[in-house]
C-alpha cells in the first residue's frame, strides 16, 4: 500500500483561516525558545546535539514538501542494530550523530 | 459519537476521567499492561497489578457504563531485566482465561536492547501458544524508527502468526507505512508531546486513509489526556470530514480488530462507507 494523495476537505484559504493563528503562536514559541537559549549562552546550541538537529530541522521547513517525513528521519536513530546493554530508560528526542562531542 | 479507546492506562487515572470519557461517548477501553514509572522489584508486584487490571478496573469502569478490557504483559520499559521477565512471563498464563483479557500487550521494545528483543520474542511465543491477540508498543522519539523496523522483523520471523491479529501501536508518519505494508493493524496514539497530536493524526488519515488504523489516547500517569479521542473527533469535524469516516476510525475499526477475541462484546454498527476528499 502506498500513501494516498488525499487532502483535507477544506480549501487552501479555509486551511489558512483555520490554522494560521495557532501556527503563528507555535512559530513565536520556537523563536522565543531560541532567544532564551541565546540569552543563557549564545554558544551553547552549537555544542548540544539536540539543538544541532533542531537547527537542521528548522532549515528543513523551507522544503517545498515532505517536511514532516524529512524531520522524522532527521531526528531518528538511523542504525538498525540493537544496543548490547540498556544505557538509560528514556529517549532524548534526537539521535546524536555528533557523538564524541560532549553535551556540556 | 460512540468511541472505543483501545489504549488507556486507567489504573493511573481518577474516576473523574471515567466519568468524562463516558460523557463524551466512550463505550469501551482496553488497557495494556504498563510500566508504573518505577521498576517493580518482584514478580509478585506484577501479579497484583494484573489482578487490578482484571478484577478492579472492570468494576470501576462499569460504574460509568464503560466496558473495560485488559492486555497482559511485562511492559518494554522493564523488559530488559531478563531474570524478572522470565518470572513474570511464567505467571501471565494464569490470567489469560480471565473474562476481560483480550491478549498479550503491550509488548515490544523501549531502548531496543538485545535483552528487550528476547523478552519481546518470548511474549510473542506465549501469545501464539495461547492463541491471543497481540498489542505492540513501539519506542519513542529517536528510537521509534529503528525499534519499529526490528519489532516488525521479529514478528515476521513467526510464519504462523497472522498479521491481522497484531496491532502495532504508537505509529507515526515515518513508521505507519511499514506496519500496514506487512498486514498489521496500526495505532495512532494522541499525546501532548512525545507521540502525535490530533492535528497530525488527522493529517496521517488524510495521507494514508482509514484502513486498519485505530486511534487512542494512551492516557497514563504522565502528561496525557483522557479526552484525546474526542479531541481527534473534533479535529476531523473541524476539517469537515464525514461523520461516517470518523465513526469508522473511532468505533468500527477498533471493533473489527478487537472482535477477533471472543471476549470482546461490542458489535459493529456500520455506517455508509466513508470517502476522503481527493
Amino acid at each position: 500500500m502506498n500513501a494516498t494523495s488525499s487532502r483535507s476537505p477544506l480549501s487552501p484559504r479555509e486551511l489558512v483561516d483555520e490554522y494560521f493563528i495557532e501556527n503563528r503562536t507555535k512559530l513565536l514559541e520556537i523563536a522565543a525558545f531560541l532567544d532564551r537559549l541565546d540569552r543563557a549562552d549564545p554558544s551553547y546550541a552549537a555544542r548540544d546535539f539536540r539543538m544541532k538537529a533542531f537547527a537542521e530541522a528548522l532549515a528543513g521547513l523551507s522544503q517545498s514538501s515532505g517536511r514532516v517525513d524529512y524531520i522524522q528521519q532527521l531526528l531518528s536513530d538511523p542504525r538498525e542494530v540493537p544496543l548490547d546493554a540498556l544505557d538509560r530508560k528514556s529517549a532524548l528526542g534526537a539521535y546524536d550523530r555528533w557523538s564524541g562531542e560532549a553535551r556540556r | 459519537m460512540k468511541y472505543i479507546d483501545h489504549h488507556a492506562h486507567m489504573v493511573s487515572r481518577t474516576t473523574d476521567d471515567y466519568q468524562q470519557m463516558s460523557l463524551s461517548g466512550c463505550v469501551a477501553v482496553t488497557e495494556p499492561a504498563f510500566w508504573a514509572g518505577w521498576d517493580r522489584s518482584h514478580a509478585d508486584g506484577f501479579e497484583d497489578y494484573f489482578r487490578q487490571l482484571t478484577d478492579f478496573e472492570p468494576k470501576r469502569a462499569a460504574q460509568y457504563h464503560i466496558q473495560h478490557y485488559a492486555w497482559m504483559a511485562m511492559n518494554p520499559k522493564e523488559a530488559d531485566d531478563r531474570v524478572l521477565s522470565k518470572e513474570v512471563l511464567k505467571r501471565i498464563p494464569n490470567f489469560l482465561d480471565r473474562p476481560t483479557v483480550l491478549g498479550i500487550g503491550e509488548i515490544g521494545l523501549n531502548r531496543v536492547t538485545r535483552n528487550e528483543i528476547e523478552t519481546y520474542t518470548e511474549h510473542i511465543e506465549l501469545a501464539l501458544a495461547h492463541k491471543q491477540l497481540i498489542l505492540i508498543h513501539t519506542p519513542h522519539l529517536e528510537d521509534k524508527l529503528k525499534g519499529t523496523k526490528i519489532s516488525v522483523d521479529v514478528l515476521r520471523s513467526f510464519p504462523t502468526l497472522e498479521p491481522a491479529r497484531v496491532l502495532v501501536d504508537h505509529a507515526e508518519e515515518h513508521t505507519l507505512q511499514m506496519i500496514l505494508d506487512h498486514g498489521y493493524w496500526a495505532g495512532l496514539t494522541l499525546y501532548p508531546q512525545t507521540k502525535v497530536s490530533a492535528q497530525r493524526a488527522a493529517d496521517i488519515i488524510e495521507r494514508f486513509g482509514p484502513d486498519r488504523i485505530c486511534i487512542a489516547g494512551a492516557c497514563d500517569w504522565g502528561p496525557s489526556d483522557s479526552m484525546a479521542v474526542p479531541r481527534f473527533i473534533m479535529e476531523l469535524r473541524r476539517r469537515k470530514h464525514p461523520e461516517a469516516l470518523i465513526h469508522r476510525l473511532v468505533f468500527e475499526n477498533p471493533v473489527e480488530f478487537l472482535s477477533q477475541s471472543a471476549r470482546f462484546r461490542i458489535r459493529p454498527e456500520r455506517q455508509e462507507t466513508p470517502t476522503l476528499a481527493r
